[in-house]
């Protein structure tokens, strides 16, 4: 238990954060010594990438992502990033400049690459105007376009790897609400490591697995890296905050239930697919898996989902 | 105390000398999804904050899809 101490369990100056999970309180360059620490051990210990290996970010101009590059940055990784435009009235724009800034002041002079996508450029609308077209929840159109885009991204800048800046409270949440409704089909997909299954999909790893939120909010405060604190407008994520919340109760109880939660499941995936050795993720993928007739990503049906999406926002369009 | 709170934007008023903690639980905010920060530096939930600080209690928890 850590009473009142206010000093730096490492080298005793005064700590300005507290880590009951690990039974800590750093000041701030042992806090960000800790927190470099912790993803070098995700990078290594699942095999994301090397240190000769190209990185693709994914950036929102959220805490995450911008920490996730400033981290990638300061171990000495090649991360570039790539920002999805999508047109959100009042939102886009601030958190388009939050990476612009980001990404000439820090990112630029160390060598990295911002890319941007425009939505409105390529499907002549901005996201909610789609989703209204194609009478689709704002949100998995979203979701359909920024996987489609970042992975095309990804595969015709030639990058080894994708990252996207998923963090413990994420991925403790979405297992909680997996394991609650017994969504197996989804746990086998929940790993921080997925690789590139098929031709045309590219790696995707997720090197904050091991970081909370709020440490993640508090790397950014410390190294003045300035993000975008409130949400999209669209932001229904209503479950995902209730399981975060649940969590928390149980965190503040008890330190250290979100890890073992979420990290005691990768454990158990490690052995499991250690011992029985059913199809392979990659293996079940090739399987079903084949290019799409328009655009060669790999899709279970003739058309990909991205294509189907545009196919139909067209044929909306009055003419 | 001045403090700054988001989502919705507000300030509240609220009397020192305080420890950061009992400034959070007076607010009804767990710790596990706030910073307290005073100025543009970031203390610990154990911090006194007192009458004449600027206080950002920022929320880190972030709904998504
Ligand atoms: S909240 Fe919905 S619309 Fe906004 S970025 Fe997330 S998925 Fe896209
Ligand atoms: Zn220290
Ligand atoms: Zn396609």
């Amino acid at each position: 238990m850590i009473h009142s101490s206010m000093n730096c369990t490492k080298c005793k100056t005064k700590a300005v954060m507290k880590l009951p999970r690990h039974n800590a309180a750093f000041c701030k360059p042992c806090f960000n010594h800790f927190v470099h620490d912790q993803v070098e051990k995700a990078i290594k210990s699942q095999a994301m990438f090397g240190p000769d290996e190209r990185i693709l970010v994914a950036v929102s101009g959220g805490k995450d992502s911008l920490a996730l590059w400033h981290i990638l940055l300061a171990l000495g990784y090649h991360a570039d990033a790539l920002y999805v435009h999508l047109g959100i009235a009042g939102y886009s724009e601030r958190s388009y400049d939050k990476v612009q800034y980001y990404a000439k002041m820090i990112a630029a002079p160390l060598g990295a690459t911002l890319h941007t996508h425009t939505v409105e450029q390529e499907a002549g609308a901005g996201i909610k105007e789609l989703a209204q077209l194609v009478h689709r929840p704002t949100c998995s159109t979203c979701g359909t376009i920024k996987r489609y885009q970042f992975n095309r991204a990804a595969i015709e800048k030639e990058y080894d790897v994708m990252a996207t800046g998923h963090n413990l409270d994420d991925e403790a949440a979405r297992l909680l609400g997996n394991v609650l409704h017994w969504q197996e089909e989804y746990l086998d997909k929940q790993g921080p490591s997925l690789p590139a299954s098929v031709e045309g999909f590219a790696k995707k790893v997720k090197p904050l697995y091991r970081l909370t939120e709020r440490e993640l909010a508090a790397y950014c405060v410390l190294n003045k890296i300035d993000y975008i604190v409130d949400e999209c407008p669209m932001a229904q994520g209503a479950k995902t905050l209730l399981y975060k919340e649940v969590l928390n109760r149980l965190e503040t109880e008890s330190p250290g239930t979100k890890q073992y939660f979420y990290w005691g499941f990768l454990e158990k995936q490690r052995k499991q697919s250690a011992t029985s050795a059913p199809a392979t993720m990659a293996e079940k993928d090739q399987t079903i898996l084949h290019p799409c007739m328009s655009c060669g990503q790999p899709t279970t049906a003739e058309s990909c989902s991205y294509c189907k999406l545009m196919a139909r926002a067209k044929s909306a369009v009055p003419h | 105390m001045h403090i700054q709170l988001s989502h919705p934007s507000r300030t509240v008023d609220i009397k020192g000398p305080k420890r950061a903690k009992d400034v959070l639980r007076e607010l009804n905010l767990v710790v596990e999804a706030h910073l307290v920060i005073r100025g543009d530096e970031l203390v610990t939930e154990d911090e006194m904050l007192a009458d004449q600080d600027h206080i950002e209690i920022r929320p880190v928890i972030s709904g998504g899809t």
